[in-house]
């Protein structure tokens, strides 16, 4: 069942001005419950602007959202637990961080939903642990961790409020390699263990290749593509064409059909490259 | 939205206002402001009237950003006419009601004050409508110049000041943004009972102090590697020169200051 949808939202900035610009145009999509799906669009592709209506921060000109079947913004005063229910993790989260303890700030948004002290002590301790930061680290002040960890405790003040679908903006910018991979196998981890729907907006073709079954892509602030990883994939030319990379490998493996090597199969993750080729040596394939 | 409000008020044009000497553009401001206040009747501001339309026009300067400028204190201008209207007791009575007397001396004197702020306003936007923000306080750092010799650190209040204007996009971006992730965590920002906004400014507060810090943090390492050491023995980018139509400008005014007092000696 689609856990998201949109009806032809189309949102327009400084509508009426001179400065007038169509951010995001007729775009319709279903998100399906469960599903890890990779955002991807170059700069200025709108990419920002339709999250942000995924959790009701920005109004659609026109068009509507829909969240279990339910528009958004049928009742004003109600877009508050849309927020609770679509968790929205900003670009360099680690900006927003302001309490004076860890623990307090992983429970800024359990405490906003009114929940009791006892809930909000078991959600933080297991959102902490799904990110991979120690007990002892609780107590002591954000402002003393490392840009990384910073980073996870941002993250985890949002998975805390238990959202439906969460949405991560580039949640590996300006990280180190082992820093990325520690955040995105923790957020896979949790996916795992809360099966909710998680998106996930990268720049990084690796990054989504080997962690979303689906993936949409954001052009000009029209939906260019939304399909599954491989489909998606496959269209390498078209990708390019509006300016996006296809994972390295994917390019190897073009290049070697170009060669007249063919494995019949599209590949995107190197995993999978090496056990293609692995078949292929022992002449399996 | 924060992001739709305009700081600084340059409005770029080719006129010949906007190619004016900065320092002189000042000077001539500060002798405008001397013209509309020793100035004591209503003839002597038609005269500061018919310069600051001139200056309008010459500017090339839509007149409804002037409009735009004198809405803020609309209210500061009711105020002052009501209360000259009440309080002024002299002159011929024209009009009684109970203990309410106005006078045609208040009538007078009413109007007389609404002229006199409005071309105040309208002369000094003319300025900085025509002058961007840099070069203004790139100017007063110029005027002040002799202030040094009594160790007034004009330099460093200029540089504080160029900082100050250029970091407000920068600041207003950021406090978008701050807000937009705290509202994404339930904060009540825009809703809510007075105590709880209060209560969650705390939540925009913090985040914005410490990034206000470290840029400042970022900015000062970045000028010490470009090896800036204050303002001594510092050459600029834009050299200001004083070409023929500065003197001309200030000629006019200075004219228009003297005609003005004529009128005003005439007048009385």
């Amino acid at each position: 069942m689609a856990v998201l949808e949109t009806q032809d939202l189309t949102y327009i900035y400084s509508e009426g001005t001179p400065f007038q610009k169509t951010a995001v145009d007729h775009v319709n999509l279903q998100i399906d419950n469960g599903e890890i799906v990779g955002v991807m669009g170059h700069t200025g592709s709108g990419k920002s602007t339709l999250i942000q209506h995924f959790n009701g921060l920005l109004k659609p000109s026109s068009g509507k959202i829909l969240l279990d079947g339910e528009d958004i913004w049928a009742d004003k005063s109600k877009i508050r637990d849309v927020r609770f229910n679509v968790g929205l993790v900003f670009q360099y989260p680690e900006y927003q961080i302001f309490e004076e303890t860890v623990y307090k700030d992983i429970a800024f948004g359990c405490k906003n939903m009114g929940l009791d002290d006892d809930e909000i002590k078991r959600r933080v301790l297991e959102t902490a642990y799904d990110i991979g930061l120690s007990e002892e680290l609780l107590q002591r002040s954000p402002f003393d961790l490392s840009g990384g960890q910073k980073r996870r405790v941002a993250i985890a003040g949002v998975m805390a409020m238990n959202p439906k679908v969460l949405i991560l903006d580039e949640p590996t910018a300006g990280l180190d390699p082992a820093g990325r991979d520690m955040i995105l196998n923790h957020i896979k981890a949790y996916h795992k263990r809360v099966q909710n729907t998680v998106l996930i907006v990268s720049h990084s073709m690796e990054d989504i290749a080997g962690f979303a079954d689906k993936i949409l892509v954001m052009n000009k602030g029209s939906l260019f593509c939304y399909d599954s990883t491989e489909k998606v994939f496959s269209r390498a030319d078209e990708i390019s064409q509006i300016g996006l990379d296809v994972p390295q490998i994917t390019k190897v493996f073009i290049e070697l059909k170009k060669q007249g090597i063919d494995f019949g199969k599209d590949v995107y993750t190197l995993e999978y490259a090496k056990n293609l080729i692995l078949k292929r040596l022992k002449g399996d394939l | 939205m924060l992001r739709d409000i305009t700081i600084g008020q340059y409005f770029p044009g080719e006129s010949i206002i906007h190619r004016l000497d900065p320092r002189f553009k000042i000077v001539i401001t500060f002798i405008y402001i001397l013209m509309l206040f020793t100035g004591s009747n209503i003839v002597c501001l038609a005269v500061g009237a018919v310069y600051t339309i001139m200056a309008i026009l010459i500017s090339k300067i839509p007149f409804k950003m002037f409009v735009k400028s004198i809405k803020p204190i609309f209210p500061f201008l009711i105020l002052t006419a009501v209360m000259n209207l009440v309080f002024v007791g002299s002159g011929d009575i024209v009009f009684e009601w109970k203990f309410l007397k106005i006078t045609q001396d208040a009538i007078n004197t009413s109007v007389f004050m609404i002229v006199r702020i409005v071309l105040l306003i309208a002369g000094s936007s003319l300025l900085t409508y025509t002058t961007s923000p840099i070069t203004l306080t790139d100017a007063i750092e110029r005027l002040l110049s002799p202030l040094k010799k009594i160790k007034v650190p004009v330099h460093e209040l200029a540089m504080m000041m160029s900082i100050a204007l250029r970091f407000i996009p920068t600041l207003i971006e950021e406090t978008d943004k701050i807000m937009s992730a705290q509202k994404a965590r339930g904060a009540e920002i825009d809703t809510g009972s007075f105590t709880t906004r209060a209560k969650n400014m705390v939540s925009i507060l913090v985040p914005l102090f410490i990034s206000s810090f470290r840029r400042a943090d970022e900015l000062a390492t970045a000028m010490e590697c470009r090896c800036y050491h204050g303002g001594e023995g510092r050459t600029r980018l834009r050299q200001m020169k004083s070409a023929s139509r500065d003197y001309i400008a200030l000629v006019l005014t200075l004219v228009f200051y003297g005609g003005a007092i004529a009128v005003n000696i005439l007048a009385d």
